[in-house]
């Protein structure tokens, strides 16, 4: 888990900068759904969508590889493919006679397929979030009929995400500050250390409970009534027709080389 | 930045489509009545207070406390979100930090999320809590009680789903069943004494401090549901586990493989715009099982659903 303080959002002057945020989430959903359909071995295909990823990227001005370089959050995960190559059957590629494995062609390719997935598919996330201001995506979402109140939580939560982050860093720094190494002291007990980071979530919690209540309050006094109103700041342009029509039509034009021999 | 990986966050390019739009269907039924509930439940305070609540998991997520060797143990928060607030409303909680984990962090897929939402967002605070409540229900609402409760909710709610998660890699064809289960569990066995461990201090403290609090969490709505969805879920699970996709004999892999051989043999003159290849939605055998798998879980789980209701129904009639 991790709090990253700074905004993903990176300002350019592009035209993806520029772009109604629906397209940019109704873009880069099609392509995660694309990436998932080409089938396993489809190197072609697969080729396609990187390099569109890339394009994309360099499109917007964040540099060409912006996303490869963040795209490895995925790599822990690939440890429950990684049993593929050996337990497929199939025409065996290596084979490992002192340790009864063998590593099979279809397996490989299987995991290779699936690794590139991945791989693809968090930087289409990863440009979505650098290119689109947290509170446009929201709106998008809103625009897009997912329920208002869902997104209303998730526009408020990220309101308070930072601040309750310092509390964090607060509370840690304090229990540091705390517990410093004592010369010929053993360590406190694993348990003892759990149960102090949980009082410190309870702690956390009660002030965020505090917190919520002031905020309701607050707005109560200001006239909210239950329900979260927002006001329309895009406008699908000429631009954004294309747009999502071109983008539309490259993500199939790749899916479609998977067609080929 | 902190950082340490949660092998919970399920990325994109590990779970089939058509596994990962069930994983959406459900999530979606989840997040519609969890929204509903909690409307109920807080009226005009929905908003702010699960938001709050939101960024509040989402902070204390980053809380850890070293363990060995450079691992840390910190905390999922589903089932200390259901203790203090109710099932559903930890419910919503969860799926808006997994949202803003996904969209912002990409920590956890898009197409993923319907999946990780009912992994972490349904599975883990419906666990927790009837674990819980159970155990509340048999030692009586003391002090101790609710700590064994809260331990053994916690500990529970990350290995089932952890389970859960492996039951879906199998599915997809990402990792086998027969190693990717015990892995899973097994690892989150011990990743879980973390999480139990830090959601006792919290209930601990709480309890000390104001124990009100407490009570909110055990009044909430869906206490009665909770069990009978969580039942329906996990049997759910288990038909799709034991379904010849994913059983561990035959191997749900070498199924998949015999089919594509099988594929492979019929495929020459079955289009002519495409040779060569059939449409991965209409006549992919793998695809159709799935669906069928798909289908089989919803209306096992729609029925467990519908007695729940009733019994529900049942129940209040006769207080």
């Amino acid at each position: 888990m991790h709090i990253d303080l700074t905004d993903q959002y990176q300002h350019r002057e592009s035209l993806i900068h520029h772009l109604d945020p629906r397209v940019k989430v109704v873009v880069t959903l099609f392509f995660i759904l694309v990436v998932g359909l080409v089938r396993h071995g489809s190197w072609i295909a697969f080729g396609a969508l990187f390099l569109g990823v890339l394009g994309y990227a360099a499109a917007s001005r964040l540099g060409m590889f912006y996303a490869v370089r963040r795209s490895f959050i995925a790599i822990p995960f690939l440890l429950a493919a990684a049993p593929l190559p050996f337990i497929i059957p199939g025409p065996t590629l290596i084979s490992f006679p002192a340790l009864n494995l063998t590593i099979s062609e279809p397996g490989t390719i299987r995991f290779v397929s699936i690794m590139l997935r991945s791989f693809i598919a968090v930087q289409a996330g990863i440009l979505l979030a650098a290119t689109t201001p947290f509170p446009d995506l929201v709106w998008a979402m809103c625009s897009l009929r997912i329920p208002r109140p869902l997104v209303a939580v998730i526009a408020f939560m990220y309101r308070y995400i930072f601040v309750l982050a310092d509390e964090v860093i607060r509370l840690m720094r304090a229990r540091a500050a705390r517990s410093p190494e004592i010369p010929g002291k053993g360590k406190p007990s694993l348990l003892w250390r759990g149960r102090v980071t949980g009082s410190m979530v309870g702690s956390l919690f009660l002030r965020s409970l505090d917190r919520s209540e002031r905020v309701y309050g607050a707005m109560a006094s200001r006239g909210y009534d239950g329900e979260m109103r927002t006001y329309s700041t895009f406008q699908m342009r000429g631009a954004d027709w294309i747009s999502l029509i071109v983008f539309s039509l490259l993500i199939l034009g790749s899916l479609s080389l998977m067609f080929l021999r | 930045m902190l950082f340490s990986p949660t092998p919970l966050h399920i990325p994109d390019g590990f779970l089939s489509i058509g596994v990962s739009v069930v994983g959406w269907i459900l999530a979606v039924v989840f997040i519609g009545i969890a929204l509903r509930q909690t409307k109920d439940q807080l009226g005009e305070r929905q908003v702010p207070l699960m938001g709050v609540i939101a960024a509040f998991i989402f902070a204390a997520q980053a809380i850890n406390f070293p363990v060995a060797a450079g691992t840390s143990g910190h905390l999922l928060g589903g089932t200390l979100a259901a203790i203090v607030l109710g099932p559903w409303a930890g419910t919503l909680v969860m799926t808006a930090v997994i949202a803003v984990q996904a969209l912002l962090f990409q920590d956890g897929g898009l197409l993923a999320m319907g999946w990780n939402i009912m992994n972490m967002g349904v599975i883990t605070t419906f666990t927790g809590y009837a674990v819980y409540m159970l155990v509340i229900r048999f030692l009586g609402p003391t002090t101790r009680s609710r700590l064994i409760g809260g331990f053994v909710g916690a500990w529970l709610s990350v290995i089932v789903s952890a389970s859960a998660a492996a039951i879906q890699l199998a599915i997809s064809g990402t990792s086998p069943l027969h190693l990717g289960l015990p892995a899973m569990a097994g690892v989150h066995a011990i990743i879980g004494l973390g999480e139990a461990i830090i959601t006792v201090g919290a209930i601990g403290l709480l309890q000390a401090s104001r124990p009100e609090v407490l009570t909110t969490g055990e009044t909430a709505p869906g206490k009665r549901t909770a069990t009978f969805t969580l039942v329906g879920l996990l049997v759910a699970l288990a038909v799709a586990a034991f379904s010849p996709l994913a059983s561990a004999r035959p191997d749900g892999l070498e199924f998949i493989a015999e089919l594509q051989g099988f594929l492979g043999l019929a495929q020459g003159p079955s289009f002519e715009l495409m040779p060569d290849y059939t449409l991965p939605f209409l006549s992919d055998p793998v695809l159709t099982t799935m669906l069928a798998v798909a289908v089989g879980t919803l209306v096992v789980f729609g029925l467990a659903w519908l007695i729940a209701r009733s019994s529900v129904h049942r129940g209040t009639v006769r207080d």
